[in-house]
Order: C-alpha cells, then sequence, then structure tokens
C-alpha cells in the first residue's frame, strides 16, 4: 500500500497571535512552528496503514523551505519519504495550493506507481479553506470524504467513520481514496531517539510547481478588539467556595 | 440580477442550528434569495421558509441523495447552478456546509471562501473571513465569475420571521451515476444519546494543572453534581488522559453552555475559540496571569486539587 500525506507548516497553535505592522502577516519571530493539528494525526494514520499492511509512506508539504522542519518531523515518527514544494512563503489560494499538490503528486505517481491512500487535514489551523482534499480529489478524480476520525482498510476499500453531534456517518470507500481526517483520529507518536537521528540524515526531494494563483486574494489581517477584562476574582484557595456557590446559585445551577 | 442560492444544511431533513444565518448573510447582498434543499427528506422544510424573506425553494431530489453524499450533492448543486444562472451560492460554514461548497468550488474551477463574515458585492467583491478557528480576522478580494462562500457560524443571527408569504417550490433531479454517489453514508453508529459536550448547560473542563488522568475524578463528580459533562483541554488529549471526544476547542468540540467551569486551563487561543460562547465562565488556576483567568467572568486564584474537592464538599 502507497500512503500520501499532506501537511503544512503552521505558526504552533495555542500561542497569541501578533500581526507585523503591516498586518500582512503573524509576527513570528517570537513563535515556533508545528505541523497542522488534524494533519499530525494524519501523519500518524499514515504510519499506522503501512504498519499494518505493508508498502511506504510519504509526506509532502507545499511552503518555505523552512517547511523541511515538518517534513522531517514527520519522518522521525516513521514516514519513508518526504518531498518539498518549495514556494516562497507568500499567503497561497486554495486553488493554487490544490494545483501545486495535484502537479506534484502527478509527478510522483509517474515515477513510482499510484498512491492508494492519500490523507490530508480537515483543515489547516491557520488559514482553515476547508478545500483543499476535495479539490485535489476532483483533480485526481478519486472519491473523497472530510471530517473523518476512523478509518479501516477492508481488501482493497476503506471504511471511514466522519463524527457527527449524534455519533458517526460511515463510508466506504474503493480504492485509490483521499481522506481528509480530524484530529482525535488517533494519538500521534512521539519521535523515538533513532526516528530523529534518521530524519534529520534524511533526503528531502524536491518538486518544483509554479501554479496560476486562483480569484481569492488576502489583502491583510486584523486582530479583532482586545475586549476588556470584566473578571470578578472570587477569592483565593478553598476560601472562594462560598463564593462559588453563591455565584452557581446565582445563575441557577444549583 | 439572477438570486443568491443558498445551501440549507440539513441531517436527515432536521436544519442544523446556523443553516439560516446563511439566509440573513444572503439577504444581506442585496439579491433575493433562493433557498437549496437537497434530498427528499427535506421537502418538509421547504414550506416553512416564507417567513424567512426566502422567494423560491429548488428541492433537489434523486434517488442516490436519500442520505448525505458529498460527491453526489456538489454535483447536483452545480447542476443547479447551471440551469438557474446563479453566480452567488452560499451556505453556513458547518463541516457539511464547508465540504459540499468546496465540492462546488472544485467542480467549477473557481474560488471559495470559508467561513465568510461579511462580504460587499463590487469589482472586486471584498469580503472578511475568520481564520484561526476565530481568533483572525482576514480581508480578501474575490475576484470571480462565480462567487462561493461559506458563512462563519454565528456571525450572522437567524433572520427574524417577517410577513408570512408561500415560497415557490421548484422540485429539480439531476442527472447523477454512480460515481457521484460513490461518497455517500452506507451506515450510522449513534452515541451520546444523553448529554453532550455540545449541548450541555454546564461543562466543567481540566487543562494540564490536572496532571493526569485519575485527576478528572473530582471533575465528573463535580459535573455530575452540576447536570453537567467533562471537557478538557488540548493538551490532556495529547497526553492521552481523556479521549478526544472530551476536546473543547479548535481541533475539538466548540461549546455554548450556560456555565464553563475551566479548571487548571492557561487559556491558550486554540482552546478559548472552542470556550468562548459559553454564556458564563469560571477559572480556576494557580496563576493568576493566565489568560483563562483574565477573560472569565470568575476567577478563582487556587489549586483546583483543593478547590474542587472543597467544592463538592459544600453543594453537597
Amino acid at each position: 500500500m502507497r500512503v500520501l500525506v499532506c501537511v503544512k507548516r503552521v505558526p504552533a497553535p495555542g500561542a497569541r497571535i501578533v500581526l507585523t505592522a503591516d498586518a500582512q502577516e503573524i509576527d513570528t519571530k517570537n513563535l515556533g512552528f508545528a505541523t497542522s493539528p488534524h494533519e499530525e494525526c494524519a501523519v500518524e494514520a499514515a504510519v499506522q496503514l503501512v504498519a499494518d499492511h505493508g508498502g511506504s509512506s510519504t509526506v509532502v508539504t507545499m511552503g518555505p523551505h523552512e517547511s523541511e522542519e515538518q517534513l522531517r518531523y514527520a519522518v522521525s515518527v516513521g514516514v519513508d519519504a518526504a518531498v518539498l514544494v518549495p514556494t516562497d512563503g507568500s499567503d497561497l489560494d486554495p486553488q493554487a495550493t490544490a494545483r501545486g499538490l495535484v502537479s506534484a503528486i502527478t509527478t510522483l505517481e509517474d515515477r513510482d506507481g499510484r498512491f492508494d491512500v492519500i490523507l490530508f487535514g480537515n483543515e489547516s489551523a491557520d488559514s482553515g479553506g476547508y478545500q483543499v482534499g476535495v479539490r485535489v480529489a476532483r483533480s485526481l478524480e478519486r472519491p473523497i470524504v472530510s471530517g473523518i476520525k476512523d478509518i479501516e482498510v477492508v481488501g482493497d476499500q476503506i471504511v471511514a467513520k466522519r463524527a457527527i453531534p449524534s455519533g458517526f456517518e460511515v463510508y466506504r470507500l474503493d480504492l485509490p481514496a483521499v481522506l481528509a481526517v480530524r484530529e482525535g483520529l488517533n494519538l500521534p507518536r512521539y519521535p523515538t531517539l533513532p526516528g530523529r537521528l534518521k530524519s534529520r540524515k534524511a533526503e528531502v526531494d524536491s518538486i518544483e510547481a509554479n501554479p496560476d494563483a486562483g480569484g481569492q486574494r488576502m489583502v491583510r489581517f486584523e486582530s479583532p478588539p482586545e475586549q476588556e477584562s470584566r473578571t470578578v476574582l472570587l477569592g483565593e484557595g478553598v476560601a472562594a467556595v462560598p463564593a462559588i456557590v453563591e455565584v452557581l446559585e446565582g445563575l441557577g445551577i444549583r | 440580477m439572477t438570486a443568491t442560492l443558498v445551501l440549507l444544511d440539513h441531517d436527515r431533513g432536521l436544519l442544523s442550528e446556523t443553516a439560516l444565518q446563511a439566509v440573513a448573510f444572503a439577504r444581506s447582498l442585496g439579491q433575493g434569495v433562493d433557498a437549496v434543499l437537497i434530498g427528499g427528506d427535506a421537502e418538509p422544510i421547504a414550506a416553512t421558509l416564507g417567513p424567512y424573506g426566502v422567494d423560491r425553494v429548488h428541492l433537489i431530489v434523486h434517488e442516490h441523495l436519500s442520505d448525505f453524499a458529498p460527491e453526489a450533492w456538489g454535483d447536483a448543486l452545480a447542476q443547479l447552478v447551471a440551469i438557474s444562472g446563479a453566480k452567488v451560492a452560499v451556505t453556513t460554514g458547518t463541516d457539511r456546509g464547508n465540504e459540499v461548497l468546496a465540492h462546488l468550488g472544485a467542480i467549477l474551477d473557481q474560488p471559495m471562501v470559508a467561513n465568510v463574515t461579511t462580504a460587499e458585492p463590487g469589482e472586486p467583491w471584498r469580503l472578511s473571513r475568520i481564520r484561526w478557528g476565530g481568533s483572525l480576522f482576514e480581508h480578501v478580494e474575490l475576484e470571480a465569475p462565480f462567487r462561493l462562500m461559506t458563512v462563519a457560524p454565528h456571525s450572522w443571527e437567524s433572520p427574524q420571521q417577517a410577513e408570512s408569504t408561500e415560497p415557490v417550490i421548484e422540485r429539480f433531479e439531476p442527472t447523477l451515476d454512480e460515481t457521484a454517489s460513490r461518497t455517500r453514508v452506507v451506515d450510522r453508529v449513534t452515541l451520546n444519546a444523553g448529554v453532550t459536550l455540545a449541548t450541555a448547560p454546564v461543562v466543567v473542563s481540566g487543562g494540564r494543572g490536572v496532571g493526569s488522568a485519575d485527576g478528572f475524578a473530582p471533575l465528573e463528580e463535580l459535573a455530575a453534581m452540576l447536570g453537567g459533562v467533562v471537557g478538557c483541554s488540548r493538551v490532556v488529549t495529547n497526553n492521552g488522559w481523556r479521549p478526544h471526544t472530551d476536546q473543547v476547542g479548535q481541533t475539538g468540540t466548540r461549546i455554548a453552555p450556560d456555565l464553563y467551569i475551566a479548571c487548571g486551563i492557561s487559556g491558550a487561543i486554540q482552546h478559548w475559540v472552542g470556550a468562548m460562547a459559553s454564556k458564563k465562565i469560571l477559572a480556576i488556576n494557580t496563576d493568576p496571569e493566565a489568560n483563562m483567568m483574565s477573560k472569565a467572568d470568575y476567577a478563582v486564584v487556587g489549586d483546583l486539587h483543593e478547590v474542587v474537592p472543597a467544592l463538592i464538599e459544600a453543594l453537597r
């Protein structure tokens, strides 16, 4: 089984988002970077699929050269091969991203054979366009379902479960297939020391793609207005308990 | 000018909570509003839409549309766009709405702007949308013959019921082959028959400060006493202390309880965007400077391992 996982380098989720003076970028001088959370689970799924069914896994990203850090991280947790589709680091619209990835995937498949499964994160943590996987799957004429939190390969089919508020919807897709997955699909492993050493030496393949821009153009960012703190301090430690009880009673919760 | 098509997100005939918010957004664009319902089980919804300013309802029916099928929904919508001459299509920015409109964008090879909050028609259209789950706005120019947008949930209120009119209901049967319906719901697994994280009136949540899986026992007890459920932050699920279904946040569940009790949670942005719709927030944290403490309505500076058991005792 050949598995491809597509990832994106994003500022580490959770940090306070500060903009540059021209509001064109997030000021990243004090930020670390990470793989977008849903995609960390996609990477783990790729490693598990190959462990269970044999074959090989490949990770690809479209982004600036610094994205090698995220590719090497994927290798450190067990992905076999890494491919960078380099960009100048500016904000790519979703159509351009999808076109670039389709071009790179076609190159990889012409060279080494078709991918049975292509995994995307449901949406990136930063731009959150919810569409690159769908566009790529449509271009490659392969089935795709989004929002997947459980996958199982059964013969030449993949059974995928999508989380909805009341439980799961179950889909059955013929391979080759594309899935956009969500965090919760699995618990991503941490790299081992040998994994880290291997990833440092791993060769990162580079495939050029210069996709045409789509019709959506980022003009500038804007931080939401800071809300003034209106916190009522109820007290310190267990001495605050009577005040908490009073709040609960006031809210009719008790 | 042709009407704006508004795809109404529904699950087997039940409108999603935010479905009609897309109608309110569409009305702000200053054109007529045509609603789109996909699947025969949505038919009863059609007649109820008049009071919301919907002029016409396109009811798309086909044997392959008996349950959700993302590719078939996209194909059916694309065919309706072609015959109706519509140039603008919107839906709500739910998982399903974003997915179906992404298919439409891919089929038409047109941009699709997700989670839009405002739109100003013109040359080009000027939009604003949310990034990072709502903690950053992006201003966008959209230059395309077709404008496809999903509406950020809760950025618009559902439209007020106006004078009741009878919308025209037009049935449309698309041409769908087996390929279009290869991705469809073939089975369902029902969980959470009781109170869920998304609907609970009280959520008692724990973060890194809880320290272990076992550390959640008092939070469980407190939640049960208050008729609520337990939630947690991302660090907790990443450590394997709780299942991912308990996670509140950008990559977990967005909640809007009457009361959110955040125990030992620093309040990183990606957690905050999942909890910010809570009506009241009580934070318990040893660090008075934690983000959650300054954003909460009520704060207790202290160790949750002491405060929570004492609170349980007081409530007994």
